[in-house]
C-alpha cells in the first residue's frame, strides 16, 4: 500500500516517477466508477473541496467537481476574478478566510503563474493546482498519461510530439516533466516565437516545422492556439499559422500508422487541428482524455486526504 | 565638539592610504590624521584598533518614497537605514508622488533631510516632466534647488532624440544624468530574466538585450554628444562589454552595480519569492561573474544598491503582481565586502568603490579622508560574524530576501560631519 507523501500537488517537476505512477495507478482503479449506474462511492464522505478558480475553465472546474461527487466529498466552487483580486481582497486573505472553514482541499486555477504556491506555503490545507498561469497543469498531464497508457498500453520508448504555443503553454510544461519522466521521448515544435529561451534544457527535442516533428511519433498532443497572441505578433494571421502548423490528414500521415491525436481543449478547428482528424474516432482521442480527467482528479483527492492505493 | 579617533586602519583610496593613524575631528571637519597623534585636549578618544576607518561610504541610488508613499519609506527612516548600513551621504531618485520634476519638491526632499539630520541626502531630479518621456524638466531651476543629478528610473526615457537633447542640455549644466537602461518593448510584460527559468516558472522573460541595447543607445549618444551618461544598476555581461568598451574608446560613461545583481542569479526564483523580484532582474550566473569582473576592472565605478523599500502589501501578493526592489540599505556593505572575501576586490577597492568613486561622479564633497575635508566616515569592523533580520531595520521597507543570512563585516561606527549617527559597536564591558 503506497501513500502520496505530499501535501500538495503543485506541479510535476517536482513529482517522482514513483508518484506519477501511483497516480496513474490509482486513477486505473477509479475508472469503473464512472461507467456504473449509480457513479457515487462513499469513500470521500465528509470531507470538502473548494474549487477557487480565478480564470474561466468549463472542463476542468467540472472535471473536479464530478470527481469530488463521485467520491461523496461536499464540493463548492468559487469563481473569483482576478481584476478585483487585485483591488480588492487579496489572494492571501481569501485563502486564510476559507482556510477558517476548514476544507480539506482546495483546487486553484489562477492567470498568475505561482499562485497556488503562494497558497500551499500560507494554509494547512492540501492545495492542487488547477492551472497557474504557463507555468504548470500537473492534473492536466497526468490524465494524458493515464490516456497514453490505456492507449498504448505503455509510456517509456513512445515518441511523443507537442506542437503549437510552447512558450504559454502549461499543458506542455507539465507533460514534457511528466512524460520525460516516465521515459517517453518528447519533441515539441512551434514557429520560434513560440518556443521559449532554453527549452531545449528541458531535455526535449526541438523543431520549428510540424512536419519534423510528426514524423514517427506515437503521439502528436496539439496546443490550442489562444487568438489574442495574434496582437502581440507572435504568429502574423491565424490563415499563416493554420496553413504551417493545423494538424490535417496529409501531415499526421508522417506519423506512426497508429499514432494517436490529443488535445487539452478547447479546440479552434480548423486551426491546431483539422475537424475531421479531431473527430475520426480511430486516431482522436481527445474525449477519452476528458473521461480520464475525472479518475485522475479523483484519484488526486482520494490520495491528498490519505488514501493509499 | 571634537573626536579622537585611535588606531584605525584608515583606508583612503583617494590618498592611497592604508595605514594605522589616527584621526582628529573638529567642526565638522579632519583637521589632523597621521600616526600616534597627541589627543586633543576636550577631545572625546574613539579606540578603533582592529577596525577599518574609511571615508564616509555613497550610495547614489536609492528610493526614499517621500513625498507620497510615505507608508513605504520616508526620508527620516531612509536615512536612519543608511548610516545603519554606513551610508553617510545617499542619492534619491525621482520616482516619488509627485515626481520630483520641480523646485518645490527637490526643496521638500532636502527640508525633510534637514531635520531629520541624519545622512546627506542629495535629490535626484526627473529627466522628463513627470518622467513620463514627453518634455524636458527644468534644469536649470531643479539645480538652483539642490538636484545634483538627472534619471527618469524605472520609466527610462524610450525617445532617443529626447534622450539627447537631456543630456546636451544637462552637460552644459554639469548635471549626471543616470539612465536606467530597458527597451520596454523589449521587456515588455516580463517579470524575470529570460531563460531557463523564466521557462521553467512559465513567468514571461526580459532579455538581457532589453537593457543591452539601450546601454550601447546612450553609450553611441554620449560619443557623438561629448556628453556623459551614466548607467544604472548594470546587470547582464553584454552591458559590461559596451561599456568597457566605450570607455576605453575615451566616452564619458561611469555605471553602478548592486549587491544584488552580483551576488543572487535568476535560480533564487524558483519558489516565486517576490522579495526575489528586482528592476533589473536577478540574472544568470554567467552575467553575475560578468559583472564581478567589471568591478574588478574598473569598468563599473560604484556600488549602489538601488535601495527599494516596500510595504507588505505590496509583496505579499501574486508573483506578477507584486512590486519590484529590494530594501538594501542595510544590507549593501555586508554583501559588498563578500567581493572581498572572494578576492573579486581589494578592500580598498571595494571602498572606492562604495565612497571616492561615486562621489566623483554626482561631484560632491565626499569619499576621501584627507584634512580638511567633511568630517564623514564609515568605521566598519570587517570580521564581524552577524545575521540579518530585517526586524532590525532602521528602514521601514523589510523586503530583503537576504534575511537570515550570514554576513561578515559591516559598519559599526557612522559618523556625519564629525558627529556620531550610529554605533553599532559591542557595548564595552
Amino acid at each position: 500500500m503506497m501513500k502520496l507523501a505530499k501535501k500538495d500537488i503543485l506541479g510535476i517537476r517536482d513529482m517522482s516517477r514513483e508518484e506519477i505512477n501511483l497516480i496513474l495507478d490509482t486513477a486505473e482503479s477509479f475508472l469503473e466508477i464512472s461507467t456504473r449506474e449509480i457513479k457515487k462511492v462513499p469513500t470521500l464522505r465528509g470531507k470538502s473541496v473548494i474549487n477557487l478558480f480565478y480564470e474561466a475553465s468549463t472542463r476542468t472546474r467540472t472535471s473536479f467537481e464530478l470527481a469530488g461527487k463521485r467520491l461523496s466529498a461536499d464540493t463548492i466552487n468559487i469563481s473569483a476574478s482576478t481584476s478585483s483580486a487585485v483591488k480588492g481582497e487579496t489572494l492571501i486573505d481569501t485563502a486564510r478566510n476559507l482556510e477558517a472553514m476548514t476544507p480539506d482541499i482546495i483546487v486553484i486555477r489562477h492567470s498568475a503563474a505561482g499562485a497556488p504556491h503562494l497558497l500551499a506555503g500560507l494554509v494547512r490545507q492540501s492545495i492542487i493546482n488547477a492551472g497557474d498561469g504557463s507555468h504548470e497543469h500537473p492534473s492536466q498531464a497526468l490524465l494524458d498519461m493515464l490516456t497514453i497508457k490505456e492507449k498504448k498500453g505503455k509510456i517509456a520508448g513512445l515518441k511523443v510530439a507537442i506542437i503549437g504555443d510552447i512558450a504559454h503553454s502549461r499543458v506542455a510544461r507539465s507533460n514534457i516533466y511528466g512524460l520525460s519522466k516516465m521515459g517517453a521521448e518528447v519533441v515539441v515544435a512551434g514557429p520560434p516565437t513560440m518556443l521559449p529561451r532554453d527549452i531545449d534544457k528541458l531535455g526535449v527535442r526541438v523543431c520549428t516545422k510540424l512536419e519534423d516533428a510528426v514524423a514517427d511519433a506515437d503521439v502528436v498532443m496539439m496546443l490550442r492556439i489562444q487568438l489574442e497572441r495574434e496582437k502581440q505578433n507572435i504568429f502574423p494571421s491565424l490563415r499563416e499559422y493554420a496553413r504551417h502548423y493545423c494538424l490535417n490528414r496529409r501531415n499526421l500521415g508522417l506519423a506512426k500508422p497508429d499514432a494517436i491525436v490529443m488535445h487539452p481543449g478547447p479546440i479552434n478547428r480548423g486551426v491546431e487541428i483539422s475537424p475531421d482528424i479531431a473527430d475520426d474516432p480511430t486516431c482522436s482521442v481527445i474525449l477519452n482524455q476528458v473521461n480520464n480527467g475525472v479518475a485522475v482528479r479523483m484519484a488526486l483527492l482520494y490520495l491528498l486526504t490519505g488514501g493509499s492505493e | 565638539m571634537k573626536l579622537f579617533l585611535k588606531n584605525a586602519r584608515v583606508i583612503d583610496p583617494a590618498q592611497n592610504t592604508d595605514d594605522i593613524m589616527d584621526i582628529v575631528l573638529a567642526e565638522g571637519k579632519i583637521i589632523a590624521r597621521g600616526p600616534d597623534l597627541k589627543a586633543p585636549p576636550e577631545a572625546e578618544l574613539i579606540e578603533l584598533a582592529g577596525l577599518v576607518a574609511a571615508p564616509g561610504l555613497v550610495d547614489m541610488h536609492v528610493h526614499l518614497r517621500e513625498p507620497g508613499l510615505e507608508y513605504k519609506e520616508t526620508i527620516a527612516s531612509g536615512a536612519a537605514a543608511a548610516v545603519a548600513g554606513g551610508f553617510t551621504s545617499i542619492a534619491c531618485m525621482p520616482n516619488t508622488e509627485p515626481v520630483n520634476d520641480n523646485r518645490s519638491v527637490t526643496e521638500f526632499i532636502r527640508r525633510k533631510a534637514a531635520e531629520a539630520d541624519l545622512a546627506h541626502v542629495y535629490p535626484i531630479a526627473a529627466i522628463t516632466a513627470g518622467s513620463e518621456g514627453k518634455r524636458l524638466a527644468e534644469y536649470w531651476d531643479l539645480k538652483e534647488a539642490g538636484a545634483l543629478a538627472l534619471s527618469d528610473d524605472g520609466k527610462p526615457v524610450m525617445d532617443a532624440a529626447l534622450m539627447r537633447r537631456a543630456m546636451e542640455y544637462a552637460c552644459s549644466l554639469d548635471l549626471p544624468v543616470i539612465q536606467h537602461c530597458e527597451d520596454k518593448n523589449l521587456s515588455a510584460c516580463g517579470l524575470i530574466n529570460e531563460g531557463y527559468w523564466s521557462t521553467v516558472l512559465g513567468l514571461p522573460g526580459i532579455p538581457a538585450i532589453a537593457e543591452e541595447v539601450i546601454v550601447g543607445r546612450d553609450i553611441l549618444i554620449a560619443e557623438y554628444t561629448r556628453t556623459r551618461i551614466h548607467i544604472a544598476h548594470v546587470s547582464t555581461a553584454g552591458s559590461v562589454r559596451l561599456i568597457r568598451d566605450a570607455k576605453k574608446r575615451g566616452v564619458q560613461v561611469t555605471a553602478e552595480a548592486t549587491p544584488h545583481h552580483f551576488t543572487l542569479t535568476d535560480e533564487a526564483l524558483a519558489g516565486y519569492d517576490t522579495n526575489y523580484k528586482v528592476s533589473p532582474p536577478l540574472r544568470s550566473r554567467a552575467d553575475v561573474e560578468a559583472v564581478k569582473q567589471g568591478l574588478a576592472d574598473g569598468t563599473i565605478d560604484a556600488i549602489a544598491c538601488d535601495h527599494a523599500p516596500h510595504a507588505r502589501t505590496d509583496k505579499e501578493v501574486e508573483f506578477e503582481y507584486a512590486a519590484c526592489g529590494i530594501s538594501g540599505l542595510e544590507t549593501s556593505l555586508g554583501l559588498s565586502l563578500g567581493l572581498v572575501h572572494d578576492k573579486t576586490l581589494t578592500l580598498a577597492q571595494l571602498i572606492a568603490r562604495m565612497s571616492l568613486q561615486p562621489a566623483n561622479i554626482l561631484k560632491i564633497p565626499a569619499g576621501t579622508l584627507a584634512e580638511g575635508a567633511d568630517a564623514d566616515i564609515t568605521v566598519i569592523d570587517p570580521a564581524l560574524d552577524w545575521t540579518v533580520d530585517v526586524q532590525s531595520f532602521r528602514s521601514l521597507g523589510k523586503n530583503s530576501p537576504f534575511h537570515g543570512r550570514k554576513m561578515k563585516g559591516r559598519a559599526v561606527l557612522t559618523i556625519v560631519k564629525g558627529t556620531v549617527k550610529y554605533d553599532g559597536r559591542a557595548p564595552r564591558p
